[in-house]
């Protein structure tokens, strides 16, 4: 993390850029906040450890308006969604000073409560540059380890690998941390029957808020205005009541950025709800692999978007009833 | 005040593009090959303009089966739109049929200016399946219901 | 608020007998907007039309409901008569009630309820219509032809003689195309030059048709009535205003190795060339890479020779950039590539030639001046073996999947001759079907067969096999007899499939004409409007939309012509209003819309907005009205909805969706 800080540092001072977006300290150890830092002073409360899982690609279409480059931290994943904005004509590359940071996995504090740890004071081995295998954690209960790969985030269990697409320059090493299909979790739902499915949703989607938490947070999800907030569709969002409201509107939004979800993950870690609302990008990432062909957006910008292309031969609707 | 059972009597949306498949089901018409009431059919210049809200849409407010028809691929008038629509249609019904939603309530088919004996006969078909699968409960919005 | 008036119509009794039709104009009363609501025995005629004026006068209806037959049948009728009372005509929107309601029920109520709905979503939808206008846009009156061949000809005098500029853009140095290279024409036997070649100066001497010659399309803009084409001039390095077409140059030019491209490679020409004698126009052109001047800097003997001083090695490529109203594609076809099919010996021997060499061999001014000889060692053949489909049918990955349509008549042609000709000659024909629709063409075929004694077997060649005699062994199977067949051939002649001119799917791009996996330009309509193209403006002319043969090329040569005039006869053209359009507040510059939009109607623009207060300038989408044709692919594509379609818009939808789950 001291090189970050001191490349960030650097940058500023040579005045390559006007500002540095990365994460600063949060009020407690495991949520820092995605921030801008505009003077050197201001690096002090820079940090980068495991818990600094936010995606700032998105935060680049405010940046790409302001005078002067900015220095951007994207962890590999981060970079996919960089270049599919890059691609959507939302970022300015020229305004953008890509620091590709390592990534060694990224940290979820709701699975190490799950592990009974609680009222958390201090992390110890959360950091980037140690080799920690184990987190030290020191709680008003006394000191509790865990396993850094039992705290990682479901989305890093099925990483796409720690080689960022685009970048300026490298900082930090990576640690592969993929050891799960990343696939799995949606075929465990496609092989239920309908009533467990639909049981499945309705449990997970009743808990839905819709406080647009992932909404906000999804790098594709970026529309000025979103559909749901606009007259167009007499669509807009109405108070919570166990309907189809909140089915309507994660079935759109997946859909709206089908073939253009780069799978970050950032959704699901939102969710104040813990709805694993990946499992319908996901869902739709599988189908267009298997129907269209392997796509992973964000990889190649020059990629013909699977909803923007077709084949004569494409399957037929009616496929889905085949597949049972 | 007796409580009734009413009779189930699907509704059901075809979306029909200007060009094809309602030229199809003007053909149907004119050659008097029925098919139920149920069918109500919405003109659309192309499959490529059915929005999956569209869809989801008429399932809220009490559909109980959608289906779509357009030119052949191939044969689209404006010459790529129903592939367009056609991988529209099977990722929605994919997530459709993944959320738990039975599968039947939602089709596409595609019928030229020609066929009036299929656009009658799909929609006989459709309607019979909806018939099957009853009142659609798993979509729709419990406000909408009458 | 919409003031309403719903008319439903009788139709005699084709409505009425099933459909209720006073309750549905009932009924109608009760939907909001309405203000009126009558049923008439029949709408369409003139009274049922006076009654609609006579309702928007005194009601002051900004909206009208027709409940009646097809929109196809009579939606123009009343939006004319909307018009002529003074309403918008897009005000107007039907409820088909009859081809989907009173024809296919038989309960009345059953079907009165219905039309009832159907009524209730037309006026659901014409509460958010909003006037349309239709555009217009101006028509530059001159025609583009891309090609010089004899569909590009044909199109090029068709659209001369109607009165219209037309300008023919031709890749190589002269026009005349295929066509020029082909020795004589089924089934009539025909001289091609002696047919093609009148044609070829008429087009040269019409005063209003310019022909640029060893050219290439560069570059459109623009649209239909007005496109902006830049055309590249290559530099011929012969002064076309000097040269008199003497020919000293080509005679006395000391490099002759290059293989000549109208003899197909069979011979070789010289650097600075006219491809055949009666080429228009007749000009030289240097070939730059097998000129000695131009390789080392000496030479220049064609510059010394050259009594009207016309060569000028200094000279460069020059792009004209000119407006069309239309354009029309010629690009016609080369014969595929038979790296794939090696089994032919193509590249083995030089006894296995296409057909399209067999016709320069044939020909009087081909490289072995007309005689029907072997390649290799210049000795008659008297085993003579024709191969069908080479490439054509063909079900896997090496060939092309069509059937190429010319080669069963040209080789009954061949056959015929040579047997005419050389009756000691043997013609074995291996084929799979014998394919001969068209006017005297079974005849034809019938003739070689029975006239000429040419031997046709059913059934493929497996393998040519060139032997160390120099004969050719060819192994094939006879499907009829069901047995092998072994036999020694001097000269194989493959029936090369076609395919579209390389160049094609460049140009398509430009156009942004729609291809289709072939390499085919795809027309607007298989059936009804072949010789158009999706996109507004472009007209397809020959073998670039498929194989075809003289008389089919000439045919749609002068359909497309027609089309052609037909555009340019206009002053303007009027636009339809049912057009995409991007909400600038709405839009996020994302490029989606642009890459599912057929016609290339989407561009974007910076653009400075006033989104509430803040102003800035956006990346925003703009739609050109005069492209889009309204099929709503970008309105889908678009995941902020900012893009609509007027008179389909995603509210008008929804509400029909609404009226009908009510």
């Amino acid at each position: 993390m001291q090189e970050l800080k001191d490349r960030a540092r650097e940058l500023l001072a040579d005045g390559t850029v006007k500002r540095v977006l990365g994460w600063k300290i949060g009020d407690l150890p495991y949520n820092p906040e995605p921030a801008y830092f505009e003077t050197e002073e201001s690096l002090k409360d820079f940090v980068y450890n495991g818990f600094c899982g936010a995606n700032l690609s998105k935060y680049m279409i405010e940046a790409s308006k302001l005078d002067g480059k900015t220095m951007v931290c994207l962890k590999p994943c981060d970079t996919y969604s960089f270049n599919q904005l890059m691609k959507e004509h939302r970022v300015d590359r020229e305004k953008a000073y890509i620091a590709g940071v390592g990534c060694k996995g990224k940290l979820d504090i709701e699975k190490i409560r799950k592990q009974g740890i609680k009222a958390i004071e201090r992390i110890e081995g959360a950091g980037i540059c140690d080799e920690a295998e184990t987190l030290k954690i020191q709680t008003v209960y006394g000191e509790k380890t865990c396993a850094y790969a039992d705290a990682m985030l479901e989305r890093c269990h099925v990483c796409k690998g720690k080689e960022h697409k685009i970048y300026d320059e490298l900082i930090g090493e990576s640690k592969e941390t993929a050891d799960a299909d990343r696939f799995d979790e949606v075929a465990a739902i496609e092989a239920m029957s309908p009533e467990e499915k639909f049981a499945f949703f309705q449990k997970e989607l009743s808990k839905c808020i819709r406080c647009n938490a992932c909404r906000n947070v999804c790098p594709a999800c970026s529309c000025r205005k979103c559909v749901f907030d606009s007259t167009k569709f007499d669509s807009s969002q109405k108070a919570n009541v166990d309907s189809f409201e909140e089915k309507m509107f994660h079935i759109i939004r997946a859909f709206h950025v089908a073939g253009r979800c780069t799978d970050c993950g950032e959704c699901s870690r939102v969710c104040p709800q813990g709805i694993p609302l990946h499992l319908f990008n996901r869902k739709f990432i599988k189908d267009i692999n298997e129907l269209y062909g392997e796509y992973q957006a964000g990889e190649d910008t020059g990629a013909k978007a699977p909803l923007t292309d077709y084949t004569f031969e494409d399957a037929e609707p009616s496929i889905v009833g085949k597949r049972g | 005040m007796s409580i009734e059972k009413k009779e189930f009597r699907p509704k059901i949306v075809a979306f029909c593009c200007n060009w094809c498949s309602y030229a199809g089901a003007d053909l149907a018409g004119s050659s008097r090959l029925g098919y139920p009431a149920d069918v109500k059919i919405i003109r659309v210049p192309c499959s490529c303009r059915v929005n999956p809200m569209f869809i989801l849409r008429a399932f809220e407010k009490g559909a109980d089966g959608v289906i779509m028809c357009g030119c052949h691929p191939g044969d689209c008038h404006y010459s790529t739109g129903n592939y367009y629509a056609r991988r529209r249609m099977t990722l929605l019904f994919s997530m459709l049929d993944y959320i738990g939603v039975e599968n039947g309530r939602t089709r596409v088919e595609w019928v030229s200016a020609a066929e009036g004996v299929k656009f009658s006969d799909t929609m006989n078909e459709f309607v019979e399946k909806i018939y099957s699968l009853g009142e659609n409960v798993r979509l729709g919005d419990l406000r909408c219901r009458s | 608020m919409q003031r309403i008036g719903v008319f439903v119509c009788h139709c005699g009794s084709n409505i009425a007998a099933t459909v209720d039709v006073a309750k549905v104009a009932e009924m109608a009363l009760m939907e909001p907007g309405v203000v009126h609501a009558e049923d008439y025995q029949y709408m369409c005629s003139e009274a049922g039309q006076a009654k609609i004026a006579e309702a928007v006068h005194e009601k002051n209806l900004t909206g009208v409901v027709v409940c009646s037959c097809s929109p196809r049948m009579h939606e123009a009728t009343f939006r004319k008569a909307a018009e002529r009372a003074g309403l918008n005509p897009y005000m107007v929107e039907i409820a088909n009630i009859r081809e989907h309601c009173s024809w296919i029920h038989k309960d009345m109520e059953e079907a009165t309820k219905k039309a009832v709905i159907l009524m209730r979503a037309a006026v659901a939808k014409v509460n958010l219509n909003t006037p349309l206008k239709e555009g217009e846009s101006r028509v530059t009156k001159r025609a583009l032809v891309i090609g010089g061949g004899i569909a590009g000809i044909q199109t090029a005098l068709d659209i001369a003689d109607a009165g219209y500029e037309v300008d023919i853009v031709e890749k190589t140095p002269s026009i005349g195309g295929r066509m020029s290279q082909l020795d004589k024409t089924f089934p009539t036997l025909d001289c091609s030059a002696c047919i093609l070649t009148p044609k070829m100066v008429e087009a040269a001497a019409h005063e209003k048709i310019t022909i640029y010659t060893y050219s290439e399309v560069e570059k459109v803009s623009g649209f239909v009535g007005e496109f902006t084409v830049d055309i590249r001039k290559k530099a011929r390095h012969v002064d076309m205003d000097k040269c008199t077409g003497c020919g000293v140059c080509q005679e006395k030019c000391p490099s002759k190795k290059a293989p000549s491209e109208f003899n197909r490679g069979l011979n070789k020409r010289s650097a600075i060339y006219t491809p055949f004698a009666q080429a228009i126009p007749n000009v030289p052109v240097i070939d730059c890479d097998n000129c000695i001047k131009f390789k080392t800097g000496k030479c220049g003997i064609c510059a010394k020779v050259c009594q009207a001083g016309a060569i000028d090695y200094e000279q460069q490529d020059e792009i004209l950039t000119e407006k069309y109203g239309a354009i029309v594609v010629a690009t016609g076809f080369d014969t595929i590539n038979l790296e794939k099919y090696d089994e032919y010996a193509y590249s083995q021997s030089p006894d296995v030639i296409t057909s399209l060499e067999l016709e320069r061999v044939m020909n009087a001014a081909g490289p072995t001046h007309g005689h029907l000889e072997r390649l290799s060692d210049g000795k008659a053949p008297k085993e003579m073996v024709f191969i069908q489909c080479v490439g054509s049918r063909c079900s896997d990955d090496r060939g092309k999947s069509y059937c190429s349509k010319i080669c069963c008549m040209y080789t009954a042609k061949h056959a015929m001759l040579i047997r005419d000709k050389y009756p000691d000659v043997n013609v074995t024909v291996f084929y799979i079907d014998v394919r001969t629709p068209g006017k005297n063409f079974d005849e034809f075929y019938r003739r070689a067969v029975e006239q000429y004694g040419v031997n046709y077997i059913k059934g493929q060649v497996g393998k040519v096999i060139p032997q160390p005699d120099g004969k050719l062994l060819v192994q094939a199977s006879d499907l009829l007899d069901n047995q092998q067949i072994l036999k020694e051939a001097d000269m194989v002649v493959l029936a090369t499939a076609i395919e579209p001119n390389p160049d094609v799917r460049k140009i398509a791009t430009m156009l942004t004409a729609s291809i289709d996996t072939n390499n085919f330009l795809t027309e607007a309509h298989a059936k009804l409007r072949p010789v158009e193209s999706p996109t507004a403006g472009i007209f397809l002319s020959g073998v670039c939309q498929g194989p075809k043969d003289i008389p089919e090329t000439v045919a749609q040569a002068g359909a497309a012509a027609v089309k052609a005039v037909g555009l340019l006869a206009k002053d303007k053209l009027m636009t339809n209003p049912c057009t995409a359009h991007a909400d600038e507040l709405l839009c996020n510059g994302c490029s989606t819309c642009e890459n599912v939009c057929p016609y290339g109607a989407i561009t974007y623009e910076e653009k400075e907005v006033n989104d509430h207060g803040i102003r800035e300038v956006r990346r925003i989408a703009n739609v050109n009205n005069a492209l889009c044709q309204g099929c709503g692919a970008c309105t889908v594509a678009c995941p902020s909805g900012a893009m609509d379609l007027k008179g389909f818009s995603n509210r008008q939808i929804i509400a029909e969706v609404d009226a009908i789950c009510r």
